[in-house]
């Protein structure tokens, strides 16, 4: 496997690009700060990376994605694999009193993440095909008070996801959508992690499998599946009156 | 604010914890650094409300690694099961292991940690080539034998009390596989159980004693000697260990572990190894043996428990661990993990526990004032035949006990008098120890 990382410096990436290291696979990692990819590729390497190169590549700044992409293509001598895991997270709080953060978050979660997975999932399907992994969320799976904004990027990007994979799996390309619930990650770190709360290592042994079997949708840990099955079918009025 | 304790349970703090995969920045402004919490008392808690804990667990990336000399560089977090998880299988081990896995290299520097080949390697200190540390006034500095050697050796065993200890680089043991070959061989009493320790330890690299801490009169300190080193290849089995899932211990409303069923426990324990014999030993079951069992520290209950470990010299008197346990056996101590191994020479660290000498460790359930009165009596013992308790373990002794033990703690003042003249780094146990405020 020769797989691109957007994001593999912190949490569920993190695990999951050491998960692919163990099984002495090539890498390439983009991302933010230098110092940081620069570390992750190191710790990759011990763990037995065949190669690991890195980039830096912001997702607040989509012009830099094609430049990005052809740079891990020629250096992974063509990419198979493309994880995204990078993205923003505020608090629906945070969000409601800092319009220009929601702006940011809007565009890195929704726009940007589609820009970049347009331009990776070209290069694949220009050679066949391969597997475009993409980190959404359960907060995608319906209009809930505590995740507004948040949840209507994420929305829009499964949506994204799922329609690209029904167009585009006939000619060889595979596109994962992973819906965490809750995670305990930074980016969840000092919220008070409600039952079926998962670990990021746990999380990408289930991703792993997905990506060797070409699994369309991942609920991780697996009870969100059913939390979120429910949770679809609650009628308007009672999902007003909820909290969650 | 979460709630914070060490591994016994007791005491617990309301604390504001600082998790950050970049442990370097959030070591800025903190006054102590926490690891995954296995000391077992006050050491990895905060002396005040208003302290900052900067929490290294989630930087656990390795920086480095050398096969050809087997030194590793990583960030401080990093566990020592993560750690053998990636180099067991490769020919590489930690050249010290302590009871547990679940430990940051962090940690087993802060604590200076040993096991059972201390006779031989020393403590994990000894290892240790170079740290990167963020000091009280905020600077982050590289330090070792050659770059601020003081506070080098201050900070091995030094409780985190000295700086954030950011990255650990060590050496780490060549090994001929990751399987151990090991003997057993049941002792009836006390000085039969410290003899055959010390024969063992001139034979073998690894040694260690379990004990039955309930038994008095003619069978005190019966218990069994295990003994081991690493297999060669050809004794070894042919696959690599794969480090075990693990069952957990649930909330419980009520210890478990009291003075009936530990003699029980110890009883069944006792006559399952009747006969000497030999084995090929999984590095879980002969390093880490507890770590099957996820939370086993409920297993006493809400009320916590206490360790204690202390080390005795005994070149001048053999006949202090007699006495030890005499005092230990009378007041009852219904301890169901108790063990002692013999300690070599006295290492580096300012600071580090082990000294020559036959060194006990204790589980004891918290029952109030009996607890405190067992350990304050053991600690006039060990006061009077000159040896010390180890800090990781500690909950219980009292500041003046401790500072009577320690005629090196003047120095280790000295120096972190020098890097944090504010003290701006401290935890409950330098309040409780050192006699600071809190």
């Amino acid at each position: 496997m020769k797989a691109l990382f957007l994001g593999a410096t912190s949490g569920m990436g993190r695990a999951l690009s050491r998960l692919l290291a163990e099984r002495g696979e090539s890498l390439f990692l983009l991302g933010i700060p230098a110092q940081d990819l620069e570390r992750s590729a190191k710790d990759l390497e011990a763990r037995g990376a065949a190669h690991v190169g890195v980039l830096v590549c912001d997702l607040l700044d989509p012009a830099s994605f094609g430049a990005a992409l052809d740079r891990a293509d020629e250096a992974l001598g063509g990419f198979d694999t493309v994880v995204v895991t990078a993205g923003l997270f505020a608090s629906q709080e945070r969000l409601e009193a800092d319009p220009a953060f929601t702006a940011k978050l809007l565009a890195a979660n929704f726009t940007n993440t589609v820009l970049f997975c347009e331009e990776a999932r070209k290069r694949m399907l220009s050679r066949g095909g391969g597997t475009l992994c993409v980190f959404s969320s359960v907060a995608g799976e319906r209009g809930r008070k505590p995740v507004v904004l948040y949840g209507a990027a994420k929305a829009g990007l499964t949506h994204y996801l799922e329609g690209l994979d029904h167009k585009f799996r006939a000619q060889g390309l595979v596109t994962i959508t992973v819906k965490p619930g809750f995670v305990k990650t930074s980016m969840t770190e000092g919220l008070k992690p409600p039952p079926f709360a998962g670990e990021p290592e746990g999380v990408a042994r289930q991703v792993l499998r997905a990506l060797d079997r070409g699994t369309p949708v991942v609920y991780a840990p697996p009870p969100w599946a059913l939390v979120m099955l429910v949770i679809r079918a609650l009628p308007r009025f009672v999902m007003r009156r909820i909290g969650f | 604010m979460t709630e914070l304790s060490g591994w016994g349970r007791y005491p617990v703090v309301e604390a504001t914890e600082r998790v950050s995969e970049n442990f370097e920045a959030a070591s800025a402004g903190a006054a102590l650094s926490r690891g995954l919490g296995r000391s077992y008392g006050d050491a990895s808690l905060p002396a005040s409300g208003d302290d900052i804990v900067a929490s290294s667990r989630r930087a656990d990336r390795i920086l480095g690694f050398d096969p050809a000399t087997g030194v590793v560089r990583a960030e401080a977090g990093l566990s020592l099961r993560e750690l053998n998880r990636v180099f067991l299988h490769r020919g590489f081990a930690s050249p010290v292991s302590p009871g547990t896995q679940y430990v940051t290299l962090g940690g087993m520097v802060a604590a200076d940690v040993h096991g059972g080949n201390h006779h031989v390697a020393g403590t994990f200190g000894e290892h240790v080539r170079s740290l990167r540390m963020r000091v009280a006034d905020g600077r982050v500095l590289e330090v070792s034998e050659a770059a601020e050697p003081e506070l080098f050796r201050a900070t091995l065993g030094g409780m985190g009390l000295t700086g954030h200890v950011l990255e650990v680089e060590f050496r780490m043991e060549r090994i001929p596989s990751a399987w151990l070959y090991t003997e057993t061989r049941r002792v009836a009493d006390i000085d039969e159980l410290v003899e055959t320790l010390l024969e063992s330890s001139r034979h073998w690299p690894m040694t260690k004693t379990w004990f039955d801490s309930t038994q008095r009169g003619r069978g005190m300190g019966r218990g069994f000697a295990i003994v081991g080193r690493w297999a060669e290849p050809g004794e070894a089995r042919p696959e690599a260990p794969r480090l075990r899932e693990r069952v957990s211990v649930p909330p419980l409303p009520v210890g478990l572990v009291n003075a009936l069923t530990v003699r029980v426990f110890n009883e069944l324990w006792f006559h399952s190894q009747s006969r000497p014999h030999a084995a090929i030993a999984h590095p879980q079951t002969f390093f880490w043996p507890l770590d099957g069992l996820r939370h086993w520290n409920r297993l006493y209950g809400p009320r916590g428990f206490a360790q204690y470990q202390c080390v005795l010299p005994i070149e001048r008197d053999a006949r202090v661990v007699r006495r030890f346990f005499a005092a230990l056996t009378r007041r009852g101590c219904p301890s169901p993990v108790s063990v002692i191994k013999d300690c070599g020479a006295e290492g580096r660290g300012l600071l580090s526990f082990p000294k020559p000498g036959i060194s006990i460790a204790l589980d004891v359930p918290l029952r109030g004032e009996r607890t405190q009165a067992l350990v304050d009596a053991l600690n006039e013992i060990v006061l009077e035949v000159g040896g010390r308790v180890y800090m990781a373990k500690d909950v219980l002794t009292r500041g003046a006990h401790f500072r009577a033990m320690e005629p090196r703690l003047a120095h280790f003042l000295e120096v972190r008098r020098k890097w944090d003249p504010d003290r701006r780094l401290r935890s409950a146990l330098s309040v409780r120890l050192f006699g600071e405020d809190a």
